[in-house]
């Protein structure tokens, strides 16, 4: 679990996350990615969709 | 596609710069097939550009990065270095731009939407003809496409345009095309067409992006649809690769992109085809070769 810097709320990190990986938060929807510690995940806020991205 | 470079053919880099589902899947296709797998994060990539032996060099590096700019700059230097990378620097760029995309498809005799580039943004219209479609030569999930349906629209974009950074100076127009509400995205691994889908227009929108909320359905692969695929793929010297194909009235299947670090989420979720699995096992295969 980590908690959501926006709005407080827990964010639930799934077991089989990897680092990198983007998690929303259920209640206030911001993105955060997954950054790997000793101590498990951390979150930090993501990138917004840059105007170059996608397919 | 037959690129001859030396690679690790147990271990592979997947470079990314946000984990979407299609990053993930690679990665865990990889794990499960006992491939020892790195995900490296471009944006925090520091590549030594005069280093002799980098620790990049024969290493075989699949480029996910969703960035375009990040994408071709960390291909161009790390292929630079000695790494293999998939795909590679000359399909980035001919993938990643529309006018060079264009011209490659019609030099390989592919048909693709006709298309006039001029500074002469009007003039080249009227010799068109309306409805007509403008895109940006670089820009992807249909941002800044427009329909232009008469001079009128056609003005007014153009001159938005003039304010706008010089890339979007270079007027690229391609007729309007008549087909049924949706393309067709094609995935493409090596010499085979492994999975192929309908992306429907969503609801008040004539563009088939799955970004602005159209729908899959699965498409069948065809004969006629696998030829014009992996000719497509092969004009751009792609290994794996996304082609985009429309269904123009009388004339049949027309490739209008080529996408070279293709999305496949809604391509596995309505085909139930193993596309990260097939990409991980060509991937390692091309190391054996």
């Amino acid at each position: 679990m980590a908690k959501c810097p926006e709005c407080d709320a827990e964010i639930r990190i799934p077991a089989d996350s990897i680092e990198g990986e983007i998690v929303t938060c259920p209640d206030c929807g911001a993105s955060y990615e997954l950054l790997k510690t000793e101590a498990g995940f951390e979150i930090k806020p993501a990138q917004v969709v840059g105007e170059d991205w996608g397919q | 596609m037959n690129q001859e470079k030396m690679t690790s053919s147990s271990s592979l880099t997947i470079l990314y710069d946000t984990i979407r589902w299609e990053e993930k899947a690679l990665y865990e296709a990889a794990k499960k097939k006992g491939v020892h797998v790195t995900n490296v994060d471009c944006k925090n990539l520091f590549i030594d550009l005069n280093k002799k032996n980098s620790e990049f060099s024969k290493k075989t590096i699949i480029q996910r990065c969703v960035s375009y700019f990040k994408s071709l700059h960390s291909t161009a230097a790390l292929e630079g270095l000695g790494a293999y990378v998939i795909n590679s620097l000359h399909t980035a760029t001919l993938c990643g731009n529309k006018l060079f995309t264009h011209m490659v498809l019609q030099n390989a005799g592919i048909e693709t939407p006709k298309a006039f580039s001029e500074e002469s943004a009007l003039l080249a219209l009227e010799d068109l003809g309306y409805p007509a479609v403008i895109k940006p030569t670089i820009g992807s999930w249909g941002r800044l496409i427009a329909l232009l349906r008469d001079k009128d629209a056609a003005r007014a974009i153009v001159e938005d345009r003039a304010h706008m950074f010089p890339l979007y100076h270079i007027y690229y127009f391609e007729e309007f095309i008549n087909r049924p509400p949706r393309d067709i995205r094609a995935i493409i691994v090596g010499d085979r067409v492994v999975a192929a889908i309908y992306r429907y227009s969503g609801s008040d929108s004539w563009k088939t992006n799955m970004a602005l909320g159209g729908h899959a359905e699965a498409c069948p692969v065809t004969n006629e649809m696998e030829d014009i695929c992996l000719k497509a793929a092969s004009a751009v010297g792609g290994n794996i690769v996304g082609v985009d194909l429309m269904e123009k009235e009388q004339d049949g299947l027309i490739v209008h992109e080529i996408n070279n670090t293709t999305e496949f989420k809604n391509t596995v979720k309505v085909t139930g085809v193993d596309v990260p699995g097939l990409m991980i096992d060509y991937t390692l295969s091309l190391g054996k070769k």
